[in-house]
């Protein structure tokens, strides 16, 4: 288990909320359950890979968590233990040619592939003895914009490929609403003022310039406190 | 063999919008109509309601309401000297499914489109001359007029409850609306939306510089409001979480609130879910279809649906390639320009341009709805002269403030690092600081733009993929860095720290997402030698099939589509109702 896994078992799942100070939402509703902090998919080298980069790719500040701190690399191995890792709504039948870069994705890999593959190749560039991991910040940048630039071959495809995916989940963990692991006690919301899933603007819209600082709220809170439209107004139905 | 069902009137192919509006025409005409919808039911309650449905990762991220491109997608080249592959994750466009189909969706901006842009050809021959047209592009006429149009652009406009303020009222032209604009027979139904702070800004810097800002006509409701069938919709609450997603609030023009619930009232309407169709099916002689074959989803059964009338309405290019896996009509050849089918496939120009605040100007763009923006018309069309400019077309321009969902939304001026604490910090200072103007061009028919069944990918049923050849012409090209260059005029007297104007370049790319606006591959015209469909949208080929939706536009003006499909629609509906089935058969000879 990583360091910061073993922490919050032990600290209980409040610990980030009031290490960042981020307001009186505490995160446990997003901590049910053991979530979040035991990998399903990755292994632990995979892990600590995925921690180390995307704390480089969305960095802890002193006021704002990163990537790493909010729960980034729980949310990506969710998401690759789940139906997007298996290449849900992802056409994969051949025969499978490079393409151009506005023919989009064109490899035969499930994401879940991608990833297992990409960082086995990373794993064998760097040997066991001196990680990613373990590398300066300035050497984990150099060495992730390498791959940014496609200057690894990945089993015959360009790095590049799996470091868009890489940052493009990492971006998705680090906004999306904490029911999926990732976002902890809504910190990315809280440092750019969005609101989050409870959301009615009708009375406010029209106040231009309007300081706007209601603590963001998750889709789990809205289930309490919204109120819900509760009978179906329509008629009919599949017949 | 398949199964045979008991013969019906009438068989609709996907049940959106434009299939519940006809449905519900000729249902009340006393026909058997059965609705054939490859995906699922659903409703505003409980599918659309929150908190589920206020989720940007399942849906504006992974798309849930969307096409599934594991089951049907596209392959992609841009021309035919490249081979096209599969587009393997939806990306520039994105097609709807299940009940309501991308009318479900949609952000609700609705449009009419210019008198001057259903006769293209014609008006731009007869004001600029013969040869001002470039060579490569294959502009026609629509074979219909906006005056025709007008009377169902009318009852769609009342059926869905758009907000606005009329700019030309029976020709006089009125103030706050968009006086570029046909003359239109009423108000609008509802009030226009009003202002926020990023169209405020923007509509401030236009008229300084002499142009004409009004609000975009909305179909987010502006007021609770009851439509001629009876149907109630409620206001709209401002929420952010409209394109992409399903509207909780019973605000937002889907078939599911203005009009489905009608229609399955009937008791001579049956809707069968999960119903993939995957041929028209014809007579030996290919001049009368005599039903569709579909798969049961469930059962995987193949069944047969007889029917004296077959209506396409699905998603446009998705009609097509219903069309050309059908063997109706003759596939376009860009080689020799004969042929209909495929033709004259069209999308939409966009370009952009974001002004940068100081971080003391708070615009919230969260405070969002589908069509809550503020837009100008001088640069659509032909409102301006375009004597010497080398394009034909043009844009409009818009201050839209359609929500500000994090994972997609988080503007950074141009050099930012695209990640790092740089990137983070630079996201931080911009998200509530920064206003993006849309430039919503028009997209020119072009020779080598077309759509086609692909030779080597099938979808999971084992059908062709439909092969999308496509770029943008120089005409369009040209055009939107036209109206890029007008837009950031405006845009530097709008009070940013930093003007950051944005260009359209080629190659198209399928992969970032631009608009669902695909248009064309079965257009509309007068003549059988050049267009797939009458001035009713009746088959030339085989008259008792009518395709509905935008793949009749033979090419795309500046404006959202949504408007012209549902008044196409009403006017289709008049035609067969009124003239069709008296006598069945070709409604132009």
């Amino acid at each position: 288990m990583t360091e910061i896994a073993r922490r919050e078992l032990l600290q209980g799942a409040s610990a980030l909320g009031l290490a960042f100070a981020l307001g009186s939402h505490a995160s446990a509703q997003t901590q049910a359950a053991g979530q979040g902090s035991v990998y399903l998919f990755f292994t632990e080298t995979e892990a600590q890979f995925i921690e180390a980069a995307v704390e480089r790719l969305i960095p802890s500040e002193p006021e704002w968590p990163g990537a790493r701190a909010v729960g980034v690399p729980y949310y990506i191995d969710l998401q690759l233990a789940g139906p997007y890792g298996r290449g849900d709504r992802l056409y994969l039948r051949g025969p499978f040619a490079v393409g151009l870069p506005g023919q989009g994705y064109q490899l035969a890999l499930t994401p879940a592939q991608l990833y297992r593959t990409s960082l086995a190749a990373i794993a064998r560039e760097f040997g066991p003895s001196t990680p990613f991991a373990s590398l300066t910040d300035a050497d984990k940048d150099r060495f992730l914009r390498r791959l940014e630039a496609g200057e690894l071959t990945i089993d015959g495809f360009s790095s590049a490929i799996f470091f868009e995916t890489l940052l493009a989940n990492t971006i998705e963990g680090y906004f999306a609403d904490p029911a999926y692991g990732g976002n902890r006690d809504m910190a990315s919301w809280r440092m750019i003022g969005f609101p989050g899933a409870f959301a009615a603007y009708a009375a406010v819209y029209t106040r231009h310039g309007l300081k706007f600082d209601r603590a963001p709220m998750a889709m789990a809170e809205v289930a309490h406190h919204d109120d819900h439209h509760a009978a179906p107004a329509t008629a009919g139905a599949a017949r | 063999m398949p199964i045979r069902k008991k013969p019906v009137d009438v068989v609709l192919v996907g049940m959106g919008l434009t299939a519940t509006m006809i449905g519900k025409e000729l249902a009340e005409a006393g026909l058997t109509v059965v609705g054939l919808e490859r995906g699922v039911w659903r409703d505003t309650v409980p599918d659309f309601q929150s908190p589920a449905m206020h989720d940007e990762l399942r849906y504006a991220v992974r798309q849930h309401l969307h096409q599934n491109p594991e089951l049907e997608t596209y392959t992609f080249r841009n021309n035919t000297n490249q081979t096209a592959l599969p587009i393997r994750t939806l990306g520039s466009f994105l097609p709807g499914t299940d009940v309501g189909g991308a009318a479900v969706h949609w952000n609700g901006q609705t449009w009419r489109f210019l008198p001057s842009d259903f006769v293209t050809r014609s008006h731009y021959e007869s004001k600029y001359g013969r040869n001002f047209i470039p060579a490569d592009l294959t502009v026609q006429d629509w074979g219909v007029t906006y005056d025709e149009l007008e009377p169902f652009y009318d009852r769609f406009e009342y059926l869905a409850g758009i907000g606005g303020q009329a700019g030309n009222l029976r020709g006089e032209i009125k103030p706050g609306g968009n006086p570029f604009e046909g003359p239109r027979s009423r108000e609008y139904p509802n009030p226009p939306t009003k202002l926020a702070y990023a169209g405020a800004l923007f509509a401030n810097a236009a008229l300084e510089l002499g142009y004409r800002p009004f609000q975009v006509p909305s179909a987010n409701m502006t007021a609770t409001y009851t439509n001629p069938e009876g149907m109630t919709l409620q206001p709209c609450m401002v929420c952010g979480f409209c394109e992409r997603f399903g509207c909780e609030h019973f605000a937002k023009s889907s078939p599911q609130v203005m009009l489905l619930p009608k229609l399955m009232e009937k008791e001579n309407f049956e809707l069968r879910t999960q119903a993939h169709v995957i041929k028209v099916l014809l007579d030996p002689d290919k001049k009368r279809a005599t039903g569709v074959l579909y798969i049961d989803l469930d059962s995987r059964a193949e069944i047969e649906q007889p029917a004296d009338l077959v209506i396409l309405c699905s998603f446009g290019i998705n009609n097509v390639k219903l069309l050309l896996n059908s063997g109706i009509g003759r596939p376009y050849d860009p080689r020799t320009g004969e042929g209909t089918i495929g033709k004259n496939y069209s999308y939409q120009t966009m370009a952009s341009v974001s002004v940068f605040y100081p971080e003391s100007v708070n615009i919230n763009p969260f405070m969002g709805a589908g069509a809550l923006g503020t837009a100008i018309d001088d640069y659509n069309g032909d409102n301006f002269d375009h004597s010497g400019l080398g394009f034909l077309g043009g844009a409009y321009v818009a201050a839209y403030t359609t929500g500000a969902r994090p994972i997609e939304y988080h503007p950074v001026p141009p050099g930012t690092p695209r990640w790092g604490v740089d990137w983070k910090k630079a996201v931080r200072r911009h998200y509530n600081h920064t206003v993006g103007l849309t430039i919503h061009g028009s997209s020119m028919s072009a020779r080598g733009n077309y759509l086609d069944l692909d030779p080597t990918y099938v979808d999971a049923y084992g059908q062709p993929l439909l092969r999308m050849t496509f770029d943008f012409p120089d005409s369009d090209v040209k055009m939107a860095n036209y109206v890029a260059a007008r837009t950031t005029e405006i845009a530097r007297l709008m009070g940013g720290e930093l003007v950051s104007p944005g260009d359209r370049s080629t190659p198209y790319s399928i992969v970032p997402y631009q608009t669902t606006h695909n248009t064309g591959g079965a257009i509309m015209g007068s003549d059988p030698t050049t267009s797939a469909v009458n001035r009713y949208l009746q088959s030339w080929d085989v008259p008792n099939v009518f395709v509905q939706g935008a793949s009749a536009y033979p090419q795309n003006p500046g404006y959202n589509p949504t408007g012209t499909v549902g008044a196409l629609a009403y006017w289709s509906a008049k035609a067969i109702r009124e003239q069709y089935l008296k006598n069945p058969g070709p409604l132009v000879r």
